[in-house]
């Protein structure tokens, strides 16, 4: 296959960027998209031209870390993370546009890198349970119902790549934030803190600039773990029944 | 040199307990006037680094991806082994202690491994405390399966995510400390040495990965918790990022480097499909449990097949050879991983490998849907179905599925003591980066455990018994060795960035994979290994002079990240060559072929062999200098393993 | 901050506003959905009159009209502060973005939607409401007691062909606004479940059909029957 490649080139966050247009040609189909990028970027190199740089690590759609907005979609036209995205989903002669996410919390770094520590904030404003190692009670306890469980489980499977807020044209993190917050506000393990936890996850939520949900569902369609927005409901009960009844003034 | 490996004295079973009696406490008060380094953010880091920030301590932890969580623990799928005896099916730490030993074929010590089986069971306490999401009966309690041949069902599993989901748990305790100030998070920042101070670790020097920044970090103690180093063979089921480097440059400060040549090769991965291939994917190994491993008879059959004239579903019954069902008729298709990879790579080399490349066995399910339907199949491996056509583009429920060994893990790693204290005196190593509880084999569902069993539960009595040593002041990062470590490291940069030749990184690092694959992977032969150790150094000589590194050090640079790692796993490969060629034996991952059974069993040497093989770095161009350990079996008795 | 100005300034408190305003828009446009039905009575509009009259007077239905100005204001202030928090937290565009493939259209443009529906609502105010309220409107008797001739008023508007014509399209415009919104307003209140939430969904799907619809059949019908 012989392709296009319409990229977003950007040296650092102060830069301003643009989009500069690469051919890849000899492109299998068995390849993965970033197999594709590796592939340029090895003539790019070369040739003396700097690599495209992309964030990527572990290449099986589980540790969050690859991105890119291909083609108007996040994670490009399949319900799967970049990485897991092949080169048969394209076809021969095809243009590819490139961008990063594009969100005021998650900052350019360079060329399609962005800055996604606001999610690491949001989870430290409280997305645990306050245990600390040892002293805890024996693991069978305390029965969960296997139904609820599962349902956690659901929400616990989220990994923080940040495609929902790369595809709500609102750039909110309200997946994100509502699948850790559904997660803990199910096990009986979350209860002591549920409160607080609502309240702090959402504040922090807003702190880092997110824009508000307007419950288009792209975020849900666009997510490669199929995290439903259900989760945003029961946030937006947590938080109101928290806002309404908590200790904190 | 006799190496010290401070196994206490005394019945297997109250070592541990012993140990922690004895072990120095420090001051609550004096816990905040220690600063610990955490280097790793996977489960044994994430782990230790709470652990210890919940005692009191200064910890700062880093990480080189953008975000503690994306570490690659996350990708760990089957599950965590704990001897909780939840299902009564005779379960118990002793057992658990005893597989491991044997499965790891007697090449790990006896009072490490109890510990791990002994503080198995908190674990799960400790996850499930922290809202991991584990799998459970329609009860409410835990669920338990059996797991990689094991023959009690002690495994604990989130679906097939527990990785994720225990990195997670280990995540947000570390998320929470660091909201308390007890944690300093450094992501994208990777360690580029250590720093040892009359012969005591005393901080690391680092790299800001977005400005090139060179750093020092003052500690009194260093923890490496960066996992194993499988990208030596460049393609292999590790993150992309996984890498040796923290571990090689401790080891070039004085830290032994232990068993480098134990490496694992996982049966049931996505065979490569072409040059472009940059990493392999697992899939779980529970599809053994319903898949048949099969490949044609005959070579003619097999080249039809491979040139496309003839398809898997036309070839008779007859006509096949489902060749672990053959050799092992009572373990059949489960027999442990070092032997089915082994056996699928002997019918490839036979020349009757099934796809394009001939490095490709099947494992079909056809028979396991004429029996259970094809719904119940889907119940239990749909999403590993899924995963394999989205990668492949083939139908698994139509046509076989294709499988082939890849790199998995690493039982070698840094040698370290009952303390986990490396040689370099405040210096240690957890998880994966360890060499120490695995043996030669690492058996399923038990890295997770040893990396929450050293970072939780052992870490933070061990460091405490070393801290409370030191007095309680501020470690001098004034000290000359701090600047001389940075400019050593500012140097190596420059060097690297200075060579303009004209090969790309991943051109050495393919070669290196290759020649580490073909000799130094599933079998191994003196000549071979011989072979590998001159291609090595030739290569090494190579990079070194043709490497062409791109842009500058000043800012966010992918391919100098990568140049810097591929020079350790240069440096790195060769040592397990070295160490592959010293071990004249065959034992779990390790395959020599001179030394095999009659009918092609690996051949252990207990009389010369039963040792940890720790290697001492003596100087660039140097081989490294042997220093044994002899392993001391008081509890278990010695005996060949046997699947037929 | 108080515990309420900060919860009502949070993304989600705007929201629920939102939501709130919304829904009771929503319950008023059930009630003059049906209220203005007596359009097709053929009484020559005594029962219409009787209703405006009522519909003006009536002191609980006073405060019903405050509370229905109240969550127009508030409906629109809000979107207003949200828009720009949305449009904020994403300054650079991207340059393809294929919204179309992961959401409905009318969600993507509840604003768009709304200011045309706040225009409508300008002229529809002004046409009618003002002149209920402020305008030289006739009288008829009815009884013995005078009503104002409101019925008279509104046929005489919808014989212009251009205002028929705004009306209709202004309900389609409405139509999507509810689509999106009757759904969109429980899922911000958290009622989400699986076993209440298609009987929602189902119910707004006819809801932002039927009641559009009903609203412009009443200019359509004045227009071709006052032939």
């Amino acid at each position: 296959m012989k392709l296009t490649l319409k990229i977003w080139r950007q040296k650092n966050a102060a830069d301003k960027g643009g989009f500069a247009t690469y051919t890849a040609d000899q492109v299998s189909k068995d390849m993965s998209f970033l197999e594709m990028l590796d592939v340029l970027n090895d003539q790019l190199t070369e040739k003396g031209e700097d690599p495209v740089h992309f964030d990527h690590d572990c290449r099986e759609g589980i540790c969050g870390m690859c991105s890119l907005y291909i083609n108007g979609k996040p994670h490009g036209p399949q319900q799967t993370t970049t990485c897991q995205l092949h080169m048969r989903s394209f076809s021969d002669g095809e243009t590819i546009t490139i961008e990063p996410w594009r969100a005021k919390a998650f900052p350019v770094v360079k060329d399609l890198v962005v800055n996604r520590s606001a999610f690491d904030r949001i989870i430290q404003a409280g997305g645990y349970v306050s245990v600390n190692t040892g002293g805890v009670p024996d693991a069978n306890e305390i029965p969960i119902p296997k139904t609820i469980a599962d349902l956690a489980m659901d929400a616990a499977q989220c990994i923080g790549c940040g495609a929902c807020v790369a595809a709500c044209k609102n750039a909110s993190a309200m997946l994100f934030t509502s699948a850790k917050v559904s997660q803990l506000a199910l096990l009986p393990q979350g209860q002591v803190e549920r409160k607080a936890r609502a309240e702090k996850m959402v504040a922090q939520m807003d702190a880092e600039g997110f824009g508000a949900c307007t419950n288009t569902g792209a975020c849900e369609a666009e997510c490669p773990k199929g995290i439903s927005i259900t989760n945003i409901a029961r946030m937006n009960r947590e938080y109101f029944s928290a806002v309404v009844s908590s200790e904190n003034i | 040199m006799i190496l010290d490996s401070k196994i206490p004295a005394g019945p297997l079973a109250e070592k541990w307990t012993k140990h922690k009696f004895s072990s120095k406490l420090v001051n609550p008060a004096n816990k905040r006037k220690y600063d610990v380094i955490v280097v790793g953010t996977g489960l044994a880091g994430a782990s230790a680094a709470a652990s210890l920030a919940e005692l009191g301590y200064n910890v700062k932890a880093f990480c080189f991806q953008d975000s503690p969580r994306r570490a690659h623990s996350i990708a760990a799928q089957g599950g965590i082994n704990a001897a909780k005896n939840y299902q009564n099916d005779g379960d118990s730490i002793y057992r658990l202690f005893y597989d491991t030993i044997k499965g790891g074929d007697y090449r790990a010590r006896e009072g490490n491994v109890y510990r791990l089986a002994e503080v198995s069971v908190k674990i799960i306490d400790q996850c499930v405390a922290q809202g991991v999401p584990f799998a459970r009966e329609y009860g409410g309690l835990l669920a338990n399966r059996s797991f990689g041949g094991a023959q009690v069902s002690r495994t604990f599993y989130a679906r097939g995510q527990t990785g994720q989901q225990l990195l997670l748990g280990a995540y947000s305790a570390l998320s929470r400390q660091v909201a308390n100030g007890k944690v300093k998070l450094f992501p994208r920042t990777e360690m580029m040495d250590v720093v040892v101070i009359d012969g005591q670790a005393k901080g690391i020097v680092t790299r800001n990965l977005i400005t090139g920044a060179v750093e020092t970090h003052a500690a009194h103690a260093v923890l490496l918790c960066t996992g194993g180093y499988g990208n030596v063979f460049f393609l292999s089921t590790n993150a992309m990022g996984s890498n040796v480097t923290a571990a090689w440059r401790a080891h070039k400060r004085g830290a032994f480097f232990a068993n480098p040549c134990f490496t694992q090769i996982h049966p049931t991965c996505i065979p490569v499909s072409g040059d472009h291939q940059s990493k392999l994917t697992l899939m779980s190994e529970s599809l053994r449990n319903d898949g048949r491993v099969w490949v044609p008879a005959t070579v003619e059959i097999a080249e039809k097949l491979r040139k496309g004239q003839i398809k898997a579903n036309d070839i008779k019954e007859e006509d096949r050879d489902y060749f672990l069902e053959r050799k092992y008729p009572s373990f059949g298709n489960l027999v442990p991983r070092d032997v089915a990879s082994r056996n699928a790579k002997y019918v490839c080399d036979e020349g009757r490998g099934v796809n394009e490349t001939g490095e490709a066995v099947f494992l079909d399910f056809r028979d396991a849907i004429k029996r259970d339907t094809r719904k119940i199949i889907e119940q239990k491996y749909g999403n590993l179905f899924d995963m394999y056509k989205q990668i492949t583009g083939e139908d698994p429920y139509e046509n076989p599925m294709m499988i082939y060994p890849a790199v998995h893990y690493t039982m070698g790693g840094l040698w370290v003591d009952y303390n986990l204290m490396t040689t370099v005196p405040g210096l240690y190593a957890l998880g994966e980066a360890n060499f120490s509880e695995h043996g030669a084999n690492r058996l399923g569902a038990s890295a997770l455990m040893q990396g929450l069993a050293d970072g939780y539960f052992v870490i933070p009595y061990t460091v405490g018994d070393y801290l409370a040593q030191l007095a309680p002041t501020k470690v001098d990062e004034n000290h000359p060795e701090f600047a001389r470590a940075k400019e050593e490291v500012k140097q190596g940069i420059e060097r690297l960035l200075k060579i303009n030749g004209s090969k790309p990184v991943d051109y050495f690092h393919k070669r290196l994979g290759k020649i580490m694959w073909d000799k130094c992977g599933m079998a191994r032969t003196e000549i071979g290994l011989k072979e590998a150790k001159a291609e090595i150094q030739a290569l090494k000589k190579e990079f070194w002079s043709n490497v062409k590194v791109m842009g500058t050090n000043e800012e966010l640079n992918q391919t100098l990240e990568k140049a810097n790692r591929v020079a350790d796993f240069l440096e790195l490969g060769e040592l397990m060559v070295d160490d592959a060629l010293n071990r004249n034996e065959s034992c779990g991952g390790h395959f020599r072929e001179e030394y095999q059974t009659p009918d092609g069993e690996a051949l252990r040497d207990d009389e010369n062999f039963a040792y940890v093989a720790a290697w001492k770095y003596l100087g660039e161009g140097q081989d490294e200098e042997l220093v044994k350990e002899e392993l001391v079996f008081e509890n278990v008795k010695l005996t060949q393993r046997s699947y037929k | 901050m108080s515990w309420v100005t900060k919860t009502l300034n949070s993304t989600l408190g705007k929201k629920l506003i939102m939501a709130l305003t919304g829904l009771f828009l929503i319950l008023f446009l059930t009630g003059h959905v049906s209220g203005n039905l007596l359009l097709f009575k053929g009484d020559g509009g005594q029962a219409f009159n009787m209703y405006a009259k009522f519909m003006t007077t009536n002191p609980a239905v006073k405060l019903l009209s405050y509370l229905t100005y109240i969550s127009v204001i508030g409906h629109v202030i809000y979107s207003i502060f949200l828009s720009r928090q949305n449009k904020a937290a994403r300054p650079v565009n991207y340059s393809t973005s294929k919204g179309s493939t992961n959401s409905a259209w009318s969600s993507r443009n509840m604003g768009v939607l709304g200011t045309i529906i706040l225009i409508f609502l300008v002229v529809h105010l002004q046409g009618f409401w003002a002149q209920m309220h402020w305008g030289q409107v006739p009288t008829v008797t009815y009884a013995g007691e005078d009503y104002k001739d409101l019925f008279l008023i509104v046929n005489g508007a919808f014989k212009q062909l251009w205002l028929v014509a705004l009306y209709v399209i202004s309900m389609v415009f409405l139509g999507f606004h509810l689509s999106h919104g009757f759904a969109s307003a429980f899922q911000t209140l958290g009622l989400n479940h699986k076993k209440y939430s298609p009987a929602i969904q189902t119910v707004g799907a006819i809801y932002c059909i039927l009641v559009p619809a009903l609203f412009a059949s009443m200019p359509l019908y004045i227009y071709f029957t006052s032939y």
